[in-house]
């Protein structure tokens, strides 16, 4: 009696289940696509305003590597690799600064093959909103202060916030989204400098690699 | 069966409202009403699976015993959220990435199993239709409600960021009341989505009582002169 009853029960709620899944495969299938070349127009679009489309003519997305390094942050980001008839012009990569105010804060760092910085952008970030949130290109014109500087210009003891004695703007109220900020950006171009050949070299392509860790 | 239907609709987008008088689905309507766009795209997505949801839960009434009604509608809410989810993050990107976690939140939305529960567990699926659809939008509204006041109030403007959900072009929409406005941090925040709702509810209940008090002197009235009828 009671064996009956879950059996009955068991089956009805499996038919649910199937087709409850059924309408979540199919709205996946017809949407995959979609998604995808969402997801790729939103990144270019990032992309492309550090590296102008008309500074490269090979395809971003299918040149670049996966790399991991501490000074990136803790997790595997892609290097994005600019070319100009097969020279390189410059590298994007995703890094993350884990220290903000509000946790991650996960930046797009564009560096010039001479090692001037292109461009730097926030990907995502949970910064307090009216402070913090500054450090978005939306918000405040603060994260387009890095455009030019390279790992030695300033040196290193410059590479910090007025606040700590360093040369760049804090942003008032925020000083610690603003301290995070400049620390992953001048440790990515530590990043960039002792793995640089090894960042444009050809013959690796889309394959999880390390680099070395040494700056 | 007309005014049948003007209820269902007077309840949800007022008397029964999910925001202001059954206070259902608060986290959503407190989290996103920071702007009006982000306001709209949450409560667009959330009628669309009470909808969903409603129908689906009236249609299969009769099938579900009463002990696993519980099990079925969250599955039914849970397939309906995940499509929802997957349809924004294809066709409105850019605020799919804005409302983040909270579309697959809305499966623990209590509105809507609430409704299911309640309404279209027990009514045929035109009228729980209907009920999903007045209280979507009674959902929404009040939504945009909040959203604009706080917009206003913590970044000065008002339909920013149109483009998200319109396309290129709807950036006109944008109105703009101070320039270099630096943000009022309270409204921003969720203490002003707290209050504002307050306020809201203290509006809506004050309008209420004005209009009881009037409809009882009315009623005193009718009451008074000898040869009416009225109960």
């Amino acid at each position: 009696m009671l064996a009956g009853y879950m059996l009955r029960s068991a089956i009805l709620l499996t038919l649910f289940a199937a087709a409850g899944t059924g309408l979540v495969a199919l709205t996946y299938e017809n949407t995959k696509e979609q998604i995808a070349q969402a997801e790729r127009e939103a990144l270019l679009k990032k992309l492309h305003s550090v590296v102008l489309p008309s500074e490269h003519n090979n395809d971003i997305f299918s040149d670049y590597i996966t790399v991991q390094s501490d000074l990136l942050g803790p997790y595997p980001t892609e290097a994005f690799r600019a070319r100009w008839d097969g020279n390189p012009i410059a590298i994007l990569m995703t890094p993350t600064a884990a220290d903000g105010y509000g946790g991650d804060i996960k930046l797009l760092v564009g560096i010039r093959e001479g090692g001037e910085i292109a461009g730097v952008r926030i990907l995502a970030h949970k910064e307090t909103p009216g402070l913090g949130d500054a450090i978005e290109e939306r918000r405040s014109k603060w994260i387009y202060q890095f455009n030019g500087h390279s790992l030695n210009d300033p040196k290193k003891d410059g590479w910090k916030v007025q606040r700590d004695r360093g040369q760049f703007d804090q942003l008032t109220g925020a000083t610690i989204s603003s301290r995070a900020v400049v620390k992953a950006v001048r440790k990515t171009l530590e990043y960039y400098q002792s793995n640089k050949d090894f960042l444009f070299n050809k013959d690796f392509n889309n394959t999880e690699s390390t680099g070395t860790d040494d700056a | 069966m007309d005014s049948n239907y003007q209820k269902i609709f007077a309840d949800g987008l007022w008397h029964n409202n999910t925001g202001l008088v059954q206070l259902l689905g608060l986290c959503p309507l407190l989290a996103v009403s920071g702007t009006v766009v982000n306001a709209l795209g949450l409560g667009l997505a959330t009628t669309v699976v009470l909808i969903g949801s409603n129908v689906t839960v009236s249609l299969i009434r009769n099938l579900v015993r009463p002990e696993l009604r519980i099990p079925v509608f969250v599955l039914v809410i849970a397939s309906f959220v995940t499509a929802v989810e997957l349809s924004m993050k294809a066709y409105l990107y850019d605020l799919y990435l804005i409302l983040g976690i909270f579309i697959p939140l809305i499966v623990t939305n209590c509105a809507i199993i609430a409704r299911a529960e309640s309404f279209a567990s027990k009514n045929n699926v035109p009228r729980s239709f209907v009920d999903g659809l007045a209280m979507g939008l009674g959902f929404t509204a009040v939504l945009l409600v909040l959203g604009g006041v706080r917009e206003i109030l913590g970044h000065g403007t008002l339909f920013a960021n149109f483009e998200l959900m319109f396309g290129a072009g709807a950036e006109i929409l944008k109105i703009t009341f101070v320039q270099d406005y630096r943000g009022f941090l309270l409204a921003i925040l969720a203490p002003g989505a707290f209050i504002g709702l307050g306020l809201i509810i203290a509006v809506k209940n004050k309008f209420d009582k004005r209009r009881e008090r009037k409809r009882q002197t009315l009623a005193v009235k009718t009451h008074a002169e000898p040869a009416t009828n009225s109960s």
